[in-house]
């Protein structure tokens, strides 16, 4: 396993970097550990950083789209930060436009926006 | 009748070079395609002599019984020297048709002289009429390929130009960016236009783009696909995505094709998009004075 992707506690904030190099098996235990520790703690939100994530497939997409959706249901808003033009590029000729999640151009944009609730 | 199909020809080529030359000026004066005004005499004389030099030269070494192939390399110097006249010639303002009239009037000449030669046997007279006629064929079929491969060389780097000049992303303020489209959005276009604004997006850490249409003429169902892609990838990026400019007509337009913009803002002017803009990064537009 290259390296458990670690989950930070940033103000009320989970931050979670998403490696270039995260499998299938990796980020759906990553979901699962998501889900209990926002439950766990009070959390306001959730924030996906994918600066290093160059290459997107539909399957990370859906990935990101539930996650948003259990973040939610457990009443806290996932902001997606960081994403490239390409990786962009990429999801819209998916389809993927994932209306569910919140967009941000980088951390301090997303905390910024999360202390504004 | 041992003699090879490009003999008579040869003799006639070299000895006669220079009076089918003053001939075939001749010609051209006749059909009006020597085009003194943009040649002088000596140019036109030159190029002509260039011409036949690599013509009879092609002919020497490159027929092999009655077949010849343009495209091989005994041909380069006719190819060569031929391109060069075309391009010349061309630049200056000579038509396709022109072109192709000057290089079939070394015909008459040729076929002048070769009928003064070969006065007992009219069936080489034929096949010797017959090869020149495949040549020079040949010859002025490569000049009008010249002659499109040019044009065409010219409007791809024109096409090229206009994508770059038509996808200008301004900065109207710190972390505001516009876009302003013109013209018509092809797929090819507008996914230049998105590469160009999410790459600045990233630059200079815009938060709001306004896509300004405008200038865009009609909105069909493709153009506000295209639109409603880049917004979507805008947004993924985290930056927020203002459409503006769109008229009533667009606006009915977009309706009766059912054209769903989501959550996407839209904005009449961009006059008004510009101070929704201002305002999501914590400016406003303050008058001052009573002027």
């Amino acid at each position: 396993m290259a390296g458990v992707t670690s989950i930070n506690l940033v103000e009320r904030a989970l931050l979670v970097s998403i490696q270039d190099d995260i499998t299938d098996t990796e980020i759906l235990e990553l979901q699962d550990r998501l889900s209990n520790r926002i439950a766990q703690n009070r959390i306001d939100g959730v924030i996906l950083d994918i600066s290093a994530l160059e290459i997107v497939d539909t399957f990370v997409g859906r990935v990101i789209a539930q996650l948003a959706g259990i973040s939610k249901l457990l009443a806290a808003e996932t902001y997606v930060v960081g994403m490239r033009p390409t990786v962009a590029v990429t999801l819209v000729e998916l389809g993927m436009y994932l209306p569910e999640i919140r967009t941000a151009l980088s951390l301090t944009h997303a905390l910024a926006q999360l202390r504004r609730v | 009748m041992a003699q090879s199909a490009t003999a008579n020809i040869l003799t006639v080529l070299d000895t006669d070079f220079k009076g089918i030359i003053e001939e075939w000026l001749g010609t051209q004066v006749k059909e009006g395609v020597k085009r003194s005004d943009l040649f002088s005499d000596a140019e036109s004389r030159a190029q002509n002599r260039e011409l036949l030099k690599a013509f009879s030269k092609g002919i020497r070494d490159g027929v092999t019984g009655e077949d010849f192939d343009l495209d091989d390399d005994q041909w380069d110097d006719l190819r060569a020297v031929l391109a060069d006249v075309s391009r010349e010639r061309v630049s200056r303002g000579v038509t396709p048709t022109e072109m192709a009239t000057f290089v079939l009037a070394l015909k008459a000449p040729l076929f002048k002289r070769l009928e003064a030669l070969e006065t007992s046997d009219h069936s080489v007279l034929i096949r010797d009429v017959m090869l020149v006629t495949r040549l020079v064929d040949a010859f002025a079929i490569y000049t009008n390929e010249i002659f499109i491969n040019e044009r065409e060389q010219i409007i791809d780097r024109q096409r090229q130009e206009m994508l770059e000049l038509s996808t200008p992303v301004v900065e109207l303020w710190d972390r505001v960016l516009t876009l302003p489209l013109i013209g018509t959005l092809d797929s090819a276009r507008a996914q230049e236009v998105m590469e160009n604004l999410l790459q600045t997006i990233l630059e200079r850490q815009a938060e709001v783009v306004i896509m300004d249409i405008t200038g865009v003429g009609t909105v069909d169902t493709q153009v506000a696909q295209h639109l409603l892609r880049a917004a979507a990838a805008v947004r993924l990026m985290g930056a927020e995505c203002i459409i503006s400019g769109i008229s009533p007509m667009i606006a009915q337009t977009m309706v009766q094709l059912g054209i769903d913009v989501g959550t996407v803002s839209t904005r009449s002017s961009i006059r008004t998009a510009l101070s929704d803009a201002l305002l999501t990064v914590g400016y406003v537009i303050k008058k001052t004075g009573d002027q």
